[in-house]
């Protein structure tokens, strides 16, 4: 009795695997990402929404991981393609962040064909394509574009001490002798990740787009006068900085400006959305400008998606970057995070003050790419260029940190 | 025959905890071993033989240097602290003082806490903020009128790990409490007496009967607390985040792997840190294995 139970039980089991293996299959894509929170994880929600909408029979599994600003997500990432067990599409940083890991590593595809299918490359702009691509080959879809080398100001401040925004990197030397001699802080600053955020923009800044661009494919000589110029303006300007700049996030530091203790703070965009959230009014209680030496250059960095080598199912994640990529995915996701699209079509009146003019600059600039946000170089060129600026800034040798400058890129970059 | 069968038959049961430490511990020892002697970088695995590349390089690399540096300032720091703050605290509690059990949970509970939390807190006391920013123990301080006393903290040029190892002695010297408070306890006040008896002042008696008696404990507390500080990671990222001045070798390790792809100096770093821990572990656990025995 009890064994025919048994039996009768073991049969029912291996039929419920049997029928279920062989039913119908819905289609599934799964993407990665570190969108867990605030805006990102609201734009990351907007846009499935979106995505539903037009594949309703194509499953979305959000595979994101929290924390660290993607570097746990990361670490999750290479134990996953290590292992074989790749997701169908995960975020990435545009550019060489993605290329320099994933092509090397054969882990991505090219989407030449859906950018050529989608009409992306009459929307995106032309300066922006070599910057996400590697031999020709374009490897992600960018969903939304921060500027990197944006000064913030506190007009109150410049106004008080008879200081007027600067355009030359001399002009803004000259600004913050005056604001130091009145007894106000000059520059805010935050820990190193932001100092540099700061160095990346004054090489720009002194160095034009041209030859910051050359920096990154070999045709620049880091050892070259030129890039000291630009080295000893960067220390030049560490030198305005609050003194405590090592214990300060990038908020603490973007807030002394919104609060009047500092004057300017170079960081990315995405300070806007952490003014707003500070109650702050764009124009009276912030202002913006390019950073000194780069106006007219638009420094980017972007959240893309890209095509898993080996993707468990190929389509769905083809039809999600069809919505990474659309206008109307963009327009979903864009206003929500507090960016703008990468593409230049978007409705602007979706968007506030401040990125409405960052619109305008995506569609006319020369755009460039950012260092600290993955753009222009891989990640092992970048820590190395991070383990020098550390020393610099620890040791204030700056024919050291050039040299070490010459020396990652031929270990890392395209320098020979 | 049925000692036999006992003996097959604790064999059997341990079996797979000894398997799971060979593989889990041993085996990874041995591919980290394996992996720090290759040409690795980059995502893909890349065994290509380099020999000591990754070693030699690591001794002439600055970082590297800063994180040697910075070790042996935390763990002289923390150590020393912990032992004598530790040792201190035991004293006291052991005059026999009213309501010793509520003060020996208070000086224990810290060990309870995860170093993220304690980095976290510390970060905001540390606060090196100036002038009208003042917060944290520099604020208290300036309402004491102790304004000399307000610093930089772990922002100090140079010095500055040396505040995260306060953060440290902080959470620790309770546990050294707790373990200098059994020690005492276990001295018989005979030994005392007799001390007494034959005229030896109080002093004299800590420092010729007490200590040498405690001397087991210390060294118990040196290894323990040592070999901590020699993996310190969470507290540091909490308090500062992955800054140079206060890097150690365990961040270096993390972020050259896991940021930068080095895999092989990572690899070799982590091996290093293996070996200094072993180089302070296996002596004592090779001397408690054999005064146990003896015992």
């Amino acid at each position: 009795m009890n064994k025919k139970l048994y039996t009768l039980m073991t049969l029912l089991v291996a039929a419920a695997l049997v029928l279920s293996a062989c039913g119908p299959k819905a289609s599934k894509v799964e993407v990665f990402s570190w969108w867990t929170g605030g805006g990102e994880a609201a734009g990351l929600e907007a846009m499935i929404k979106v995505f539903n909408e037009k594949y309703p029979n194509i499953e979305f599994i959000n595979a994101a991981v929290a924390g660290g600003a993607g570097t746990n997500a990361r670490a999750v990432l290479a134990t996953r393609l290590q292992a074989g067990d790749p997701p169908d599409s995960w975020q990435g940083h545009a550019g060489q962040e993605l290329i320099g890991t994933y092509v090397a590593g054969n882990q991505i595809k090219p989407l030449n064909d859906l950018y050529q299918s989608e009409g992306w490359l009459s929307v995106m702009p032309q300066t922006l394509i070599p910057l996400i691509s590697d031999n020709g080959n374009i490897y992600s879809v960018p969903v939304n574009i921060h500027r990197a080398n944006v000064l913030w100001y506190n007009p109150a401040v410049l106004e008080a001490n008879g200081v007027s925004v600067p355009t030359t990197i001399d002009e803004w030397f000259a600004a913050m002798d005056t604001l130091q001699a009145a007894g106000v802080t000059p520059l805010a600053l935050g820990e190193q990740w932001t100092k540099m955020h700061l160095l990346e923009t004054v090489l720009l800044g002194t160095l034009g787009p041209d030859k910051y661009n050359g920096l990154w494919t070999g045709a620049t000589d880091w050892g070259s006068p030129e890039v000291t110029k630009a080295l000893e303006n960067f220390q030049k300007v560490l030198t305005y900085a609050n003194s405590d700049s090592a214990s300060l996030s990038w908020q603490d530091a973007a807030k002394l400006v919104v609060d009047g203790d500092a004057a300017f703070n170079v960081m990315g965009d995405w300070a806007e959305g952490y003014f707003r959230e500070l109650g702050k009014t764009p124009k009276t209680d912030y202002g913006w400008a390019p950073v000194p030496g780069s106006v007219g250059v638009f420094q980017f960095l972007s959240d893309s998606f890209v095509l898993a080598v080996g993707a468990p199912d190929e389509e769905a994640a083809i039809a999600w970057l069809k919505v990474a990529g659309s206008k109307e995915g963009q327009e979903a996701f864009n206003p929500v995070k507090g960016s703008i699209c990468a593409r230049t079509d978007c409705d602007k009146a979706l968007f506030g003050e401040y990125l409405q003019s960052a619109m305008d600059d995506w569609a006319s600039n020369v755009v460039v790419g950012s260092l600290t946000h993955g753009v222009v170089a891989n990640d092992s060129w970048k820590t190395e260029i991070d383990t020098a600026l550390g020393l610099f800034v620890q040791n204030g040798d700056l024919a050291a940190f050039q040299n070490a400058l010459v020396a990652a890129c031929k270990n890392s970059g395209p320098c020979k | 025959m049925s000692r036999d069968k006992d003996r097959y038959l604790s064999i059997l049961l341990i079996s797979p905890s000894i398997l799971a430490v060979l593989i889990f511990i041993y085996g990874f020892i041995a591919w980290s071993v394996r992996v720090s002697l290759s040409e690795w970088k980059g995502l893909n695995p890349d065994y290509t033989w380099a020999g000591l590349k990754n070693y030699i390089n690591l001794f002439s690399d600055p970082r590297f240097h800063v994180d040697i540096r910075n070790t042996l300032i935390f763990t002289g720091v923390f150590v020393v602290g912990s032992i004598l703050l530790g040792f201190f605290l035991a004293v006291m509690l052991d005059q026999g003082l009213k309501g010793e059990g509520f003060f020996r949970s208070l000086f224990l509970f810290p060990m309870a806490i995860s170093y993220i939390v304690t980095g976290v807190v510390w970060r905001w006391l540390m606060n090196p903020a100036e002038g009208d920013r003042l917060s944290g123990f520099n604020l208290l301080f300036s309402y004491l009128h102790l304004d000399f006393l307000i610093n930089k903290w772990h922002t100090t040029e140079n010095w500055g790990i040396a505040a995260i190892a306060l953060a440290a002695i902080w959470q620790m010297s309770g546990y050294t409490m707790a373990i200098y408070l059994a020690g005492l306890r276990s001295i018989p006040d005979e030994l005392r007496e007799a001390a007494r008896i034959d005229g030896a002042n109080e002093l004299q008696i800590y420092r010729h009967i007490i200590l040498p008696l405690l001397s087991p404990v210390t060294l118990s507390a040196l290894i323990i607390l040592g070999h901590m500080s020699l993996k310190v990671f969470d507290l540091i990222i909490a308090v500062a985040g992955k800054q140079l001045p206060l890097d150690v070798p365990a961040i270096y390790m993390w972020q050259t792997t896991f940021d930068g792809l080095f895999y092989g100096r990572g690899a070799a770093i982590g091996i290093l840190l293996l070996v200094s821990v072993a180089v302070l572990i296996i002596p004592y656990i090779r001397y408690t294995l054999k005064t146990e025995t003896q015992q």
